[in-house]
């Protein structure tokens, strides 16, 4: 449905995207995730028509929308955008939710079925008279969704839609979004910083990192087997250890400054790369707890630090590099461990996922 | 000092009891200048928008000269005027000279670069996130257009109102070429408030000077409030 080829765009000197390629198919929700100023709003600028890209081709339904400026309106009516910092047109809710439709030439009578539907479905019923320079950020960004959805789009390109939002917003956004996806089938690409919110919304996210995609995939795929390092540590993988592939015994490790761990990897021997292992993966034991089950990288160590964060607790173990946990409390108190004790940190060989360091 | 002061009691009764003279050069005054912002409006929010629109070589060298122009003397509009229109200029056989109607040009002509750059100044403040916004809500150029300036309307107001202060308060250009005369009838004179003002006072007839610079202020004011209420919308 959206086919990015090597699509590169710079303001003056500053280069923002390189080369994106991806393909996203129609009645697809898509997440664009990536650290700010990573060209997220850029990419979807590009795709609505909104800027002119330096390099490469959008292709939506098979039209090079950059290169047919005739069908340009055309390819503008069949998507949707809600922008990060939605701008409200000075009059009443109504109007600014209307403004699509009139461009349409939708008769009046639709056109107020259709608002009163659409401000229903985002929770705003009723808001029909009052002056949306009045309203809350929550409640703007509904109103720009709704203005958005309200003209019923094959595309809806939607750029940190949930930034700064009290939590009752995102949530029925969020809702929103899949409703509206599942219901019309409506192809839906947004953009977030916010790697959970990818994972719970997208059917496959591209993470962009530099001006590229690092990574397309599902979310399982890029949360669990990132193909970066970067890609890892951005999607929240607190173990990142940088080693080389040594060759053991016929199956293959990496050496970690003289440490031996157990891992499978596609690369050969000498290949310079970093493991991630998930924090939830780790498990630690007292150094007296007698055999790990066999098989596992068993490593000693001292705890460095343990740190609550919500109900569990991180703990930050040195066995020659430093290797973090997330136990519950009552787990920690079970093992009796505080900064300064000896403990035995185990993982298995499949829980360590092997990247090749650039 | 109480010359001043019974200057000031005069001027009230000349107010009060609707003196004709008094009222018929603020009557005059209002449509002339009030059809010179007409006027002006209809040229200089289409120009400012093409120009604020538009892209196009030497755009910002275009916005300086208008900009320099806002204080365009009234005497250099009334002499341009005065030439093209006097019995010799090129326009000299349309005998406009000495007409209301060449005030309302020289008026016109006066805030045309005001208007214009107030007017581009209107819509540059339109947020950007507007324009995306109506751009990705499918606008054609023309609704675009149409509802950039919905957005940018108390700001293109504002211009108005500007526009019609600096017409109604200046004197070089209407004395040039109206000549503030006192015809008989009505549409044939064309002595203004400020026109009238600077002759009586000349005259040491003070009190109808006062007067009318009440009635001059009064409109002033108005406009002022008019612009207020207008930016606190």
């Amino acid at each position: 449905m959206i086919e990015c080829v090597d699509v590169a765009k710079r303001f003056g000197s500053t280069v923002v995207l390189t080369g994106v390629t991806a393909r996203i198919e129609a009645g697809e929700i898509f997440a664009v995730i990536g650290p700010s100023g990573s060209g997220k709003s850029t990419l979807l600028r590009l795709i609505d028509l909104l800027d002119t890209p330096t390099g490469g081709t959008i292709r939506i339904g098979g039209t090079d929308i950059h290169r047919e400026p005739e069908r340009g309106l055309a390819v503008r009516r069949m998507m949707g955008m809600v922008f990060q910092k939605p701008a409200a047109f000075n009059t009443t809710v109504y109007e600014n939710i209307a403004v699509g439709l009139r461009f349409r030439g939708v008769g009046e009578a639709a056109i107020r079925e259709k608002v009163k539907e659409v401000l229903r479905m985002v929770g705003l019923a009723g808001y029909e008279e009052r002056r949306a320079r009045t309203l809350s950020g929550g409640e703007m960004q509904r109103v720009a969704l709704a203005r958005a959805i309200v003209i019923e789009p094959d595309i809806l390109l939607m750029d940190e839609p949930t930034a700064n939002l009290d939590p009752v917003s995102v949530a029925l956004i969020e809702d929103l979004v899949l409703r509206i996806n599942r219901d019309r089938g409506t192809t839906i690409v947004f953009s977030t910083h916010d790697m959970y919110q990818g994972q719970r919304l997208a059917h496959r996210v591209g993470v962009l990192m530099k001006g590229v995609f690092a990574q397309v995939g599902s979310p399982r795929e890029v949360f669990t087997l990132p193909a970066s390092r970067e890609v890892a540590r951005f999607v929240g993988v607190e173990n990142i250890v940088d080693g080389v592939v040594v060759s053991e015994n016929g199956s293959s490790a990496v050496d970690v400054g003289g440490i031996r761990i157990r891992a499978r990897s596609p690369f050969g021997a000498g290949e310079a790369v970093a493991l991630c292992i998930r924090s939830e993966d780790i498990r630690i034991a007292p150094a007296d707890g007698g055999a790990a089950a066999p098989g596992r990288n068993v490593l000693s160590g001292t705890v460095a630090a343990i740190v609550p964060r919500g109900p569990f607790s991180r703990v930050t173990v040195d066995c020659g590099f430093m290797i973090t946990s997330i136990l519950s409390w009552k787990k920690v108190d079970d093992l009796d461990i505080r900064e300064g004790s000896q403990v035995e940190v185990s993982f298995a060989p499949e829980s360590v996922h092997v990247v090749r360091r650039e | 000092m109480y010359e001043i002061i019974e200057g000031f009691i005069e001027a009230t009764k000349l107010i009060a009891t609707f003196d004709p003279d008094v009222m018929a050069i603020a009557a005059r005054s209002i449509i002339v200048s009030f059809t010179a912002t007409i006027a002006a409006t209809l040229i200089s929010v289409p120009l400012g928008a093409a120009i604020s629109f538009g892209s196009f070589r030497g755009k910002k060298s275009l916005i300086n000269l208008i900009q320099t122009l806002y204080s365009l003397p009234t005497v250099i509009v009334g002499l341009l005027i005065f030439l093209l229109i006097s019995r010799v200029g090129p326009f000299g056989f349309m005998r406009l000279l000495f007409t209301p109607t060449a005030m309302i040009i020289a008026q016109t002509v006066l805030i045309l670069p005001i208007m214009t750059g107030l007017t581009i100044a209107a819509l540059s403040g339109v947020d950007p996130v507007i324009r995306d916004t109506l751009y990705s809500l499918g606008a054609t150029r023309l609704q675009f257009l149409v509802n950039i300036m919905k957005e940018a309307r108390f700001a293109i107001l504002m211009a108005v109102a500007v526009g019609f202060g600096r017409a109604i308060s200046e004197v070089g250009a209407a004395i040039l070429v109206g000549g503030n005369i006192m015809a008989s009838s009505f549409a044939s004179s064309t002595r203004t408030l400020t026109t009238a003002i600077s002759l009586e006072t000349s005259m040491g007839n003070i009190p109808t000077s006062i007067a009318l610079g009440i009635i001059l202020l009064a409109i002033a004011l108005g406009v002022n409030l008019a612009i207020t209420r207008i930016q606190h919308r």
